[in-house]
């Protein structure tokens, strides 16, 4: 799949922001007054930062608030109206965080709510039988860890971050290694794609058009092996062992968690970049791309 | 579960105009009829007329995408006349009124001079049957269309042989053939026709056998694929004949009755025995006279003997049972096993004699005798130019037609049928002409069969009359003329120096010449003197092609929805097996720029020039524009352009003009039928209803029956000629060749052998790979790139490598290749294929375009990427030391051999250009 | 609304038969020039003339080659000799030669479609009157989640318009009173110059689609995906069989007379006898 920037940073700033709001909704730091401020405003530029690159990826925005109707059928009008929820709920407790103080019921709803919403935008991945890598129970998995550990290090838990990071790093693993048998496993092949398996191997000949289209910008992106494999070292270093050495190292003070933050953000990113460019669409096998 | 569904409302009803025009296709030489539907006067759909006899309502790629080419930005906008050096493309915008006075200025002098200095060549020319007529009243020899660099093989082949040809001339009975069997056809004119048939043949269960090197398009459906090793076709046809012939699986009844198998052969001379009427002459079997073969009840005798003369049939046969065409001898060779020809002999054999047909329909021959039904083989074949285009094509397709006649195949129910106006025996055609005097109209049409040397079109020292020196020596059967020759000759002064070539819609700094960059360096070599070699040059397109920077004025013409055009029986039309067929296009949206459809452009020309026919006795112009020469032309009496709505408007065929024509083609659809009767649907050379019918329709004047001419005996005039006899005599050094080439019987010679047999293995070995060029279904040669819609699906070309050279070569996707030939090179992407005869390399046509022309950005993939075969193939054969350049085509025809080509391949780094680029050319200024 | 309906009422869709399909591309500009002025935005064409045109199709014809097992090449490369050497009958199948198939994709308008429930907006639907999937461009924000969800590539999101377009199965045309009744079928049937696509209700067993899938063993594409695509494809008829003619017999053996290859004697007396019979 093609790693729109619009949407790593999109899933990856609300993860993290939705993760932040986890923790503080579930009163494992209760900050009020200005440091309530301070931190509830870097969990909605996060979170609503994500929310609004989402809307760069959409080709007709006008259209948006149509999202929040299909949360029936449809995992990503789900994120949408769960994210919404989320907002308005911890934005109430934010509100009541800085003028008085949170009310924990109201605080356990909106963590609720947060996790669900990573969940939910994970779904909109996982959901997809056509990209069988994003298709495996752990993608959800992965997004929620991975928000929660984020989450954990921006809200200064320490101790919380240092038993989630290397979780979302095990998951991680776990993703990539389930994941790059995905495909096979899927059984979608230019046979099955072609019904023409009984006849032989297929080939693709001629593709239907020379020049470009929108799937093949969209669904086809074909990164090197050897340079995904180490995308995926450095990816795999920067999320969670490098943020855990630094916090050990320094036993937790605001400049080494800054940086631990950071480290990690740079870590998720190029961990969402593969999730993206890693990602093999079925359609790639009508166009012989696989 | 029910969710409440509230599915939007939809227009269901929606209407693509306020009204529909219907009118001709034009994006190739089909012509299907269209729907073109119009909104506010702007074309917004097209779609096939239902109503169609050529299409029935389908439409091809193009054919759809026709409203994008007249809104192409590369139409050009005005008459130009040069202003910078010729090939630079700089242009300035002038009046009709400035081009036309120029061209009389240049015309009118040549004409009052030496006709012969014009030289009018029309490419893909679909009013042949007017161009000719304004050449001919010019009175220059040097007019032809396209058709020599085309497939006159195939035209010239069909028409000496049968009285009529593949190409659109005829088809298939696609009703009842059982097995079809087609060979070297990626497209062909009969494009839509072809996929329609091959559609209810499918949907029928008849077997297709498709021979063929590239398994694509056609050759992807046929049930079998014969991937045949280009140039071999001759040798694969004869051994399938040769098993015929030795199983006797011939139809030895329609051999005696309708072919000149029973004429016997003077054992001297080699020439057909005559009476005094020149009737070819049988004997009949009954009374063991000999007579000519059209006597009323004669039963010609096949295995007859009169002394030591033959009949031809003994002839043949002894010739094809020859153990040289027997499977075994010629498998290797055709890259065909022994045992597949075999089969699929035996194949033909068993649909032809165990499945044959009966159609209860009574009919009676020119013989006069009655006849209860109509046998069917239903064995029925196809070819274009696999065929055509190699120097030996004229005899491989000759081979193909007397294959179809031994069995009995043609003109029969499940066989081969003709479109009227043909079936049209040679004896029907005019000769060639080409006396020319100042201010005078030439001596009669310009191209024709000939019948012998007498025919050639020679001047009085015996040097080539024409510019293209069709029906000289070197090709003595040049029917078509030779457009591919016309430049280099021209440039050469050889046989003569012309003053200026007229070009109409031909590509000829491009895609329709063999080795483009010498081809530009001709139209642009100067004397000592600075004048241009060729001195002047007037091109008429209607887009911005690469041709148009090599020309000193531009004729601007319309787009085919904009202008009057009519598809005559005088020229090529539309028939169907089953009815007789023209039509019309006519203006369906109005020009938005100053351009004018060229016929009647050149209409205003002739009548500048004050051209006999037309003009009156007062000088004064008879027709106002192309329409009214459409309406109001007599090629004979009561015979016009069109043959509908003739008379008072209730006659066809014959009549005299009708005012109103027109206006009745457009309500009727633009096309206009005349059936077939049903006793004279089959059969149609020797079917006295047919003969009848086609009188009446004003096809010929008088019946003219006839036999097919499995011995041809104009071939023979001509051996004769190279072994010395008759006045008119070759040239020494193209004896050997007229004699081994012109052999009245079908042969197969190698077709590198044209040019000397000797160095013909030493260049195989060099150049060890075919390389051809197939048509893509959804282009039209160079057109089709201007098209925002087309060109998104083929936008570059790559060469397609079988799997052999793929491995050989250790290619990968995304690799490239130096592709030489003893012309030149080009640097090329490749592509893989499997389904690929192992010698034999190959690309699409005419995808790679000049850098700046056609409107496209000069970064776009066909100028940067895609590329041509042309730069690979030369109009003469690589020098063989003796002192004479052979040209690269048919000894016979002079058909461009095309396919003939041999490349070496090798691998190089992939890179972003294709090789050779030129520079680019600048846009033609919007007048 | 983007739940499925459970059934549709018909299920009207395409068969297109392969083994006919020449690859022309036919239907590809059908399609295009109807739905550029039908149903919904036109399909842009992004930089028509330059290096990097892009325009969006509903419909798109690929070509696939399917190598055989045991295929070692094409035919030429078989050594003719061999297969003389070996004595095989005159009718032998060659050996396997790879095939070419021409293959055309739109929208398979699937049971269960996953582009329908994936969508956010409520503008992908399903009708239930005839399964029809269609996108309601008013309500579409273009986020291309269902293009992502279609295994099929049958969706392209129009870049000029920002909405999805996909195949209508030309609703606009198939019940569309101005048209007469023959042409009440889409604009790329209408045009298949070889008829290898028909259309058709897929739910009704007697349909002339349902029988051409059930004579001729059609298939839906990518059954993994669990689509259940309502389109199906006639596959290729069996290729390269070489006939199954009896193999012929030189008049001369068959008389009883042995000939030796190219002697004319035998072979003239029995074109002496048969003429005699004629
Ligand atoms: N390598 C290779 N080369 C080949 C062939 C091949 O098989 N392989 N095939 C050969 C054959 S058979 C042919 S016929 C030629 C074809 O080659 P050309 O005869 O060059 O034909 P086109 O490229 O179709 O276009 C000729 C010109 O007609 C112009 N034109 C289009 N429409 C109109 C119109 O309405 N009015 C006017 N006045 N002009 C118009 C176009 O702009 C173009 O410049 O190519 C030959 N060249
Ligand atoms: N779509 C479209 N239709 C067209 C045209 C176009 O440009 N586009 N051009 C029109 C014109 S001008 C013409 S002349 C006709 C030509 O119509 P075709 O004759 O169909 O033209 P080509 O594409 O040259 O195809 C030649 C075929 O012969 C095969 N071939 C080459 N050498 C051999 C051989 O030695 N033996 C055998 N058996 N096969 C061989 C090639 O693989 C190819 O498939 O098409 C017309 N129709
Ligand atoms: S085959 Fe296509 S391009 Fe040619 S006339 Fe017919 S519709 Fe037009
Ligand atoms: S129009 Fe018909 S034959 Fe042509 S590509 Fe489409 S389905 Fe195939
Ligand atoms: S083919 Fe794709 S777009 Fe069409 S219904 Fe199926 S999943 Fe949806
Ligand atoms: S692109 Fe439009 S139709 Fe597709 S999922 Fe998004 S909103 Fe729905
Ligand atoms: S049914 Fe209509 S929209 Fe669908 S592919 Fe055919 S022409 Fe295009
Ligand atoms: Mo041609």
């Amino acid at each position: 799949m093609h790693p729109a920037p619009s949407i790593i940073v999109f899933t990856v700033f609300s993860g993290l922001g939705f993760g932040l709001l986890a923790w503080l909704g579930a009163g494992f730091l209760a900050p009020t007054g200005w440091a309530a401020f301070a931190h509830y405003a870097l969990a909605f530029a996060l979170a609503g930062g994500g929310l609004i690159a989402a809307t760069f990826h959409l080709a007709n925005p006008r259209n948006a608030v149509k999202s929040f109707s299909q949360w029936r059928t449809s995992w990503l009008s789900r994120e949408a109206v769960l994210a919404a929820a989320t907002m308005a709920v911890m934005g109430l407790q934010a509100a009541l965080s800085v003028f008085a103080a949170p009310v924990a019921a109201l605080g356990w709803l909106g963590a609720g709510l947060a996790v669900a919403t990573v969940y939910a935008t994970a779904m909109i991945y996982g959901q997809l039988r056509s990209v069988p890598r994003w298709h495996q129970p752990l993608t959800p998995v992965l997004f929620v860890v991975m928000a929660l550990g984020g989450g954990a290090l921006l809200a200064g838990q320490v101790l919380v971050a240092l038993i989630l990071l290397p979780l979302a790093a095990l998951v991680q693993i776990a993703v990539w290694l389930v994941g790059d048998g995905r495909f096979a496993a899927a059984g979608s092949t230019m046979e099955s794609a072609t019904g023409l398996g009984s006849m032989g191997r297929v080939r693709l000949l001629e593709p239907p058009h020379t020049g470009e289209n929108y799937l093949l910008r969209e669904m086809v992106h074909v990164v090197a092996r050897r340079h995904a494999v180490r995308l995926r070292w450095i990816a795999l270093a920067a999320m969670a062992p490098l943020p855990v050495l630094m916090l050990l190292a320094t036993g937790g003070g605001t400049v080494a968690a800054t940086l631990a933050a950071l480290c990690h953000l740079a870590g998720a990113l190029a961990a969402r970049w593969l999730f993206f460019a890693e990602a093999e669409h079925v359609v790639g096998l009508y166009y012989g791309k696989r | 579960m029910t969710p409440p569904y509230d599915d939007p409302p939809l227009d269901l009803n929606h209407r693509p105009g306020d009204r529909v025009a219907k009118t001709t296709c034009y994006m190739c030489a089909c012509r299907c009829g269209i729907d073109v539907h119009l909104k506010e006067g702007r074309v917004t759909y097209i779609e096939g007329n239902r109503d169609h006899p050529v299409n029935r309502g389908v439409l091809c790629a193009k054919g759809s995408a026709g409203l994008k080419q007249v809104t192409a930005p590369s139409r050009l906008t005005s008459p130009m006349k040069r202003v910078g050096p010729r090939g630079s493309g700089q242009f300035e915008p002038i009046t009709w009124e400035e081009a036309l006075g120029i061209a009389t200025d240049w015309l009118g002098p040549i004409r009052a001079k030496d006709p012969k200095r014009l030289a009018f060549f029309t490419g893909r020319d679909q009013s042949q049957s007017f161009t000719s007529f304004f050449a001919q009243q010019f009175g220059t020899p040097n007019y032809a269309a396209h058709g020599g660099f085309c497939s006159v093989n195939m035209a010239a082949a069909g028409i000496y042989t049968m009285g009529g040809a593949f190409w659109e001339f005829g088809q298939p009975d696609w009703e009842r053939t059982e097995l079809f069997l087609i060979f070297g056809v990626a497209e062909d004119h009969d494009s839509n026709p072809i996929k329609m048939g091959l559609g209810r043949l499918k949907a029928r269960g008849a077997r297709v056998i498709g021979v063929n090197p590239i398994r694509t398009g056609y050759n992807a459906v046929a049930d079998d694929w014969v991937g045949i090793t280009p140039g071999t076709d001759g040798l694969f046809i004869l051994a399938l004949v040769h098993e015929l012939l030795k199983a006797g699986k011939i139809d030895l009844d329609y051999l005696a009755r309708w072919t000149n198998a029973p004429v016997l052969v003077d054992a001297e001379t080699g020439l057909l025995r005559r009476d005094d009427d020149g009737r070819q002459l049988v004997r009949d079997r009954v009374t063991g006279a000999i007579m000519p073969f059209d006597r009323h009840g004669v039963r010609p005798d096949l295995a007859a003997r009169d002394g030591a003369d033959r009949t031809v049939f003994q002839l043949l046969a002894e010739r094809y049972l020859a153990p040289q065409y027997a499977p075994d001898a010629v498998a290797e060779r055709c890259g065909v096993p022994a045992a597949r020809i075999r089969a699929i002999a035996a194949e033909i054999a068993d649909v032809a004699f165990n499945r044959t047909i009966t159609v209860k329909q009574p009919w009676t021959d020119f013989r006069g005798e009655h006849h209860d039904e109509m046998v069917g083989r239903p064995v029925s074949f196809h070819a274009m130019r696999g065929l055509s285009a190699h120097a030996n094509g004229f005899q491989t397709t000759r081979a193909l037609h007397m294959l179809q006649i031994l069995i009995g195949s043609v003109e029969c129910p499940g066989g081969f049928r003709f479109k009227p106006p043909y079936p049209k025996p040679v004896e029907a055609h005019p000769t060639p002409h080409c006396k020319c005097q100042p201010d005078c109209p030439l001596n009669g049409p310009h191209l024709g069969f000939p019948r012998g040397p007498e025919d050639l079109a020679l001047a009085d020292d015996g040097s080539p009359a024409r510019i293209d020196k069709a029906f000289s020596w070197e090709n003595p059967m040049s029917v078509h003329g030779l457009m591919h020759m016309v430049i280099s000759n021209a440039h050469a002064g050889d046989p003569y120096e012309i003053d200026t070539l007229f070009l109409y819609m031909a590509n000829m700094a491009w895609n329709s010449s063999m080795n483009v960059p010498e081809v530009m360096h001709m139209l642009t070599d100067t004397r000592e003197d600075g004048e241009y070699v060729i001195p002047r040059i007037i091109y008429a397109d209607a887009y911005a092609s690469e041709m148009v920077a090599y020309a000193d004025l531009i004729l601007p013409d319309t787009t085919y929805l904009e202008r009057h055009d009519c598809i005559s029986l005088l020229d090529r039309p539309i028939s169907e097996a089953e009815a007789a067929a023209d039509a019309i296009r006519w203006p369906v949206v109005e020009p938005d720029r100053d351009v004018r459809g060229f016929q009647s452009v050149l209409i205003d020309l002739a009548n500048r020039l004050g051209l006999p026919g037309f003009v009156d006795g007062n000088g004064e112009g008879i027709y106002e524009d192309y329409a009214d020469y459409i309406l109001r032309h007599e090629r004979r009496p009561g015979i016009g352009p069109l043959m509908g709505y003739r008379g008072n408007g209730d006659q066809t065929g014959r009549g005299h003009p009708n005012p109103d024509q027109l206006e009745r083609y457009i309500a009727a659809g633009g096309f206009h039928l005349a059936h077939i009767p049903e006793e004279a649907l089959y059969y149609k050379p020797w079917n006295k209803a047919y003969q009848d019918w086609a009188v009446g329709l004003g096809l010929y004047d008088k019946p003219q029956p006839y036999i097919f001419q499995l011995y041809c005996e104009p071939l023979r005039k001509f051996q004769r000629a190279a072994e010395g006899h008759g006045e008119r005599q070759p040239p020494d050094h193209l004896r050997d060749r007229l004699q081994r080439c012109l052999d009245p019987l079908p042969i197969w010679y190698a077709p590198e052998s044209v040019g000397g047999q000797a160095s013909a293995a030493a260049e195989a070995a060099a150049y060890p790979i075919h390389a051809l060029t197939q048509r893509p279904a959804a282009m039209y040669h160079s057109w089709g790139s201007q098209n925002a819609w087309l060109r998104q699906i083929h936008g570059a070309n790559p060469l397609y490598v079988p799997d052999a050279v793929w491995q050989a070569e250790g290619f990968e996707d995304g690799d490239w290749a130096r592709v030489r030939s003893p012309h030149g090179e080009i640097v090329v992407p490749v592509a893989r294929q499997s389904a690929l005869n192992a010698h034999t390399v190959w690309t699409w046509n005419a995808i790679g375009k000049r850098k700046g022309t056609w409107a496209l950005d000069p970064a776009a993939p066909e100028a940067t990427e895609g590329f041509l075969m042309n730069h690979l193939i030369g109009t003469l054969l690589p020098p063989k030391g003796d002192g004479h350049r052979w040209a690269n085509s048919d000894p016979i025809t002079g058909q461009a051999a095309w396919f003939d080509l041999r490349v070496s391949i090798e691998k190089v780094a992939p890179r972003a250009l294709s090789e050779p680029q030129f520079p680019a050319l600048p846009a033609p200024p919007r007048g | 609304m983007t739940a499925l309906p459970g059934e549709t009422h018909r299920k009207m869709g395409l068969v297109i038969d392969l083994d006919t399909c020449v690859g022309c591309h036919a239907c590809v500009i059908a399609c295009k020039g109807w739905n550029d002025q039908g149903y919904g935005a036109p399909l842009s064409d992004e930089d028509p003339y330059g290096p990097d045109v892009l325009g969006t199709f509903l419909n798109r014809v690929h070509a696939f080659e399917v190598v055989p097992d045991g295929h070692d090449g094409p035919i030429s490369s078989f050594s003719c000799g061999e297969a003389a050497a070996s004595g095989l009958p005159g009718h032998l199948a060659p050996p396997a030669q790879a095939k070419t198939v021409h293959f055309p994709k739109s929208c398979l308008h699937c049971e269960d479609a996953p582009c329908v429930t994936v969508c956010p907006t409520g503008a992908s639907y399903k009708r239930v009157e005839d399964g029809i999937v269609l996108v309601n461009e008013d309500d579409c924000m273009g986020c291309g989640l269902c293009a992502w969800a279609c295994p099929y590539g049958a969706r392209e999101l129009d870049l000029a318009a920002g909405v999805m377009k996909k195949c209508t199965l030309c609703v606009d045309r198939i019940y569309n009173e101005t048209l007469a009744e023959e042409d009440r079928v889409p604009a790329c049937v209408r045009t298949c110059p070889a008829g290898a696509r028909h259309f058709g209700d897929l739910a009704d067993p007697d349909s002339d689609v349902s029988r051409l899938v059930a004579e001729r063993g059609g298939i839906g594409l990518m059954p993994e995906q669990e689509t259940r695509p309502v389109n199906k494809y006639l596959p290729p008829r069996p290729r390269d069989s070489g006939g199954d003619a009896p193999a012929l017999t030189p008049v001369a053996t068959a008389c009883g007379e042995e000939a030796a290859e190219g002697e004319m004697a035998p072979w003239l007396a029995w074109l002496d006898r048969t003429l005699e019979r004629i």
